[in-house]
């Protein structure tokens, strides 16, 4: 599954419809200290600031200076409050994963016992500096000519600066270690410390070393986590914990742009749960062979079979041939689904046929998961080609320009049209993978009619958007794009905050566990 | 370059004061890189008896970079892959825990320990793990027949001649040299 190919290239104006900028400052620091508070952005009634959106949640994105400076200010508190150097503060809070409470608390009740877990054993401090001591011979390499240089740890491990400098470059480099490489003595567990590194390392290894210390900041802290997109070097705030996550799908936004969900750091997979998701990706790859031949770019007209390649996102397909119009998806005649409800997102299932021999059920099941299958692809495909097409959208708003005299403002509303095609077909092609798993209830009448409606509305806007640049200057098409556009957003809204209640609330039942035996999203390490 | 020195000491070390129950032989005298031992096994265990092959491959990082160890004869052991080569699990040598002034000679007794005394808390081989837990009968039984089949004529260090059972059990990449001098891809001077 090509997950990494829907970065928004741009998210704007139209974002902020659906993803209110105050998002992002709500909840004060105090709230995201450390582990152990209690699950407030679950219950949307204890947020006193705002009535939130149950399918929203609390989330703060940082810069890479921000989470230095949280860093430094954690460090100098400690600093302070235990009266130890700050390469001692920065040592034992990385030993105690940033959580400065249980730190100070611990450091208190028992100050040498911490020091030693720590590696920051007091006894025997000694100069630390490179030096020749006569007699010497490293353990290490066995060299022992005179004259060589050693230097020797707070333990007084001491070996030669070369194979310190090699060890160091081996976990460095070679294990990408950095918080807690400890003496390369056998059974000493004291921690080198930073002002030790300073000396024995070049430059370059210096470099990539703190370069694995912050990193380590982000990667120890359960509700901090990168933004997965290439080359963003953001981070991601996020209260929302993993035995959370069978009640809610946490999508967040970055400030470059990407969307993806908190909790398994995938691309945001709203309204699925991520168990669900995860177990669905793996069905999809398992069953790679039917998919593939599902996701094939082309088809045959249902009418003269001559071949039809599939160029944009619209589902509308005319055969170039017979001119025969028909549904993409379900292959059946476009009339009747443009005017009326039309059948397109819903499996019906065959009630009263008992399928009695497995052959049969088997058969049944796989039919079902197509079904299912072929609707989440097709929008996945689309997602794809509306990005495409979204990098034409610029150049089209040029033409566009040229053509009717507008302006560049004024012909925006197809980047708005662009970005609400892909949000929405994001979101209706993860709809299809949690109808999957849903099981029959009084409540998923209400979501089938949610996501009809949206992908009615997706599919009418998706044509509009691919009329030729003439029909495009038409003032009335641009009213007319600008109102789908917005009715697209605001179904996006209605069905994700239709199923996110009902998950907070338990109210879906579905065909599978949701408590994942052995997901683990965690933090993606990343170069 | 460097790391000569010191495993030319180790090597005289293991051949001069060798450890109990342990033989270690350089099979190709260029190459320093690839050790050649035969683990006794320990008397007061279900291997009594038996000769193992083991062979111990230096990474050119030796010693910043832990050595990996084989075994070339078949072991019925929780902590070994029953197959050939046998892949043994052993703390000291993952990555994280390997440390540079750790010798050779240790390591090798930590796997003879190993025969004294299985770690099914940690076992390659689950089912073995298994047996040896619920039904140790079975467990010493199954080993001692190993042991009679595998473990007592003279030492192969070739995995794909290692037994009779398993031609053809080796697996790419983990073939180990063998006593003649072809192939000399790790000797370094
Ligand atoms: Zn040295
Ligand atoms: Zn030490
Ligand atoms: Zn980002
Ligand atoms: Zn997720
Ligand atoms: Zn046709
Ligand atoms: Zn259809």
């Amino acid at each position: 599954m090509d997950t990494d190919d829907d970065f928004m290239s741009n998210v704007s104006s139209d974002e902020d419809m659906i993803q209110d900028d105050s998002d992002n400052e709500v909840s004060g620091d105090e709230d995201f200290g450390f582990d152990d508070e209690p699950d407030v952005y679950i219950d949307s009634q204890k947020d006193v600031e705002k009535k939130k959106a149950a399918y929203e949640v609390n989330y703060k994105v940082y810069q890479p200076s921000d989470v230095q400076k949280q860093q430094d200010d954690l460090v100098n508190e400690v600093n302070m409050i235990l009266d130890i150097s700050r390469e001692e503060a920065a040592i034992l809070l990385r030993h105690f994963r940033w959580n400065k409470e249980r730190l100070i608390e611990d450091y208190m009740d028992r100050p040498n016992q911490v020091l030693d877990a720590a590696g920051l054993s007091q006894s025997s401090v000694r100069e630390l500096k490179i030096r020749s001591v006569p007699g010497f011979a490293c353990d290490i390499c066995c060299e022992d000519e005179p004259g060589l240089e050693s230097f020797a740890l707070k333990c007084g491990h001491r070996y030669c600066v070369d194979c310190y400098r090699q060890y160091l470059s081996q976990k460095i480099l070679g294990e990408g270690e950095a918080a807690r490489i400890q003496c390369p003595s056998e059974g000493c567990n004291l921690i080198i410390d930073a002002r030790s590194l300073d000396i024995l390392v070049t430059p370059e290894l210096t470099e990539r070393y703190h370069e694995l210390l912050h990193r380590t900041y982000v990667e120890d802290k359960d509700n901090l986590k990168w933004c997965p997109a290439p080359d963003c070097e953001n981070v991601v705030e996020c209260a929302v914990k993993k035995k959370d996550l069978d009640r809610i799908v946490p999508a967040v936004a970055c400030l470059c742009g990407h969307r993806f969900c908190f909790g398994c750091a995938l691309n945001d997979h709203q309204p699925a749960p991520c168990e669900l998701v995860k177990r669905w990706l793996k069905k999809c790859a398992d069953d790679s062979e039917t998919a593939n031949w599902i996701s094939a770019n082309t088809k045959e007209c249902p009418k003269c079979n001559s071949t039809i390649e599939k160029n944009g996102g619209c589902n509308h397909m005319t055969c170039r041939k017979c001119k025969h119009e028909f549904c993409w998806m379900c292959m059946g005649l476009w009339s009747e689904h443009g005017t009326s409800w039309y059948n397109c997102n819903r499996y019906e299932e065959k009630s009263g046929v008992e399928a009695r021999d497995a052959q049969a059920r088997s058969r049944i099941s796989l039919e079902r998961y197509l079904h299912y299958y072929n609707r989440y692809a097709n929008h996945e495909q689309s997602a794809r080609l509306d990005k495409d097409i979204y990098h034409k959208t610029e150049k089209k708003m040029v033409q566009l320009q040229k053509e009717s005299g507008m302006s560049w403002i004024e012909v925006q509303y197809l980047s708005a049209a662009s970005q609400a095609l892909q949000m929405c077909r994001q979101t209706l092609m993860w709809t299809y993978a949690f109808a999957f798993y849903l099981a029959r209830n009084n409540l998923t009448e209400i979501f089938e009619d949610n996501q009809k409606d949206l992908e009615m509305a997706v599919e009418a806007l998706s044509e509009m958007f691919e009329r030729p640049i003439t029909s495009l200057a038409d003032p009335k098409l641009k009213v007319e794009i600008m109102d789908k556009t917005s009715y697209c957003n605001k179904r996006r809204v209605i069905l994700l905050e239709d199923t996110a209640q009902n998950l907070a609330e338990g109210r879906w039942t579905f065909n599978t566990d949701l408590i994942g035996s052995s997901s683990n999203g965690g933090p993606s390490v990343r170069r | 370059m460097t790391s000569n020195k010191r495993i030319t000491k180790e090597l005289a070390e293991c051949t001069t004061h060798p450890p109990v129950g342990i033989t270690v032989t350089l099979p190709n005298d260029s190459d320093l890189h690839t050790w050649h031992v035969i683990l006794d096994g320990p008397e007061d265990s279900v291997y009594a008896g038996g000769k193992f092959g083991l062979v111990v491959k230096l990474p050119t990082e030796y010693p910043f970079k832990a050595p990996t160890i084989t075994f070339s004869t078949r072991i019925y052991h929780p902590n070994v892959t029953n197959d050939s080569p046998g892949n043994i699990c052993l703390g000291l040598l993952k990555s994280d825990k390997w440390k540079p002034s750790t010798r050779l000679a240790s390591v090798l007794e930590s796997v003879r320990a190993l025969l004294e005394e299985p770690q099914p808390e940690d076992p390659l081989e689950a089912r073995i793990a298994d047996e040896y837990r619920t039904d140790r009968k079975e467990f010493e039984k199954n080993a001692r027949a190993y042991v009679q089949r595998y473990a007592k004529g003279p030492v192969k260090f070739d995995a794909s001649s290692a037994g009779p059972a398993d031609g053809n059990a080796s697996q790419p990449g983990a073939a180990t040299a063998t006593a003649t001098a072809t192939g000399s891809g790790g000797s370094r001077t």
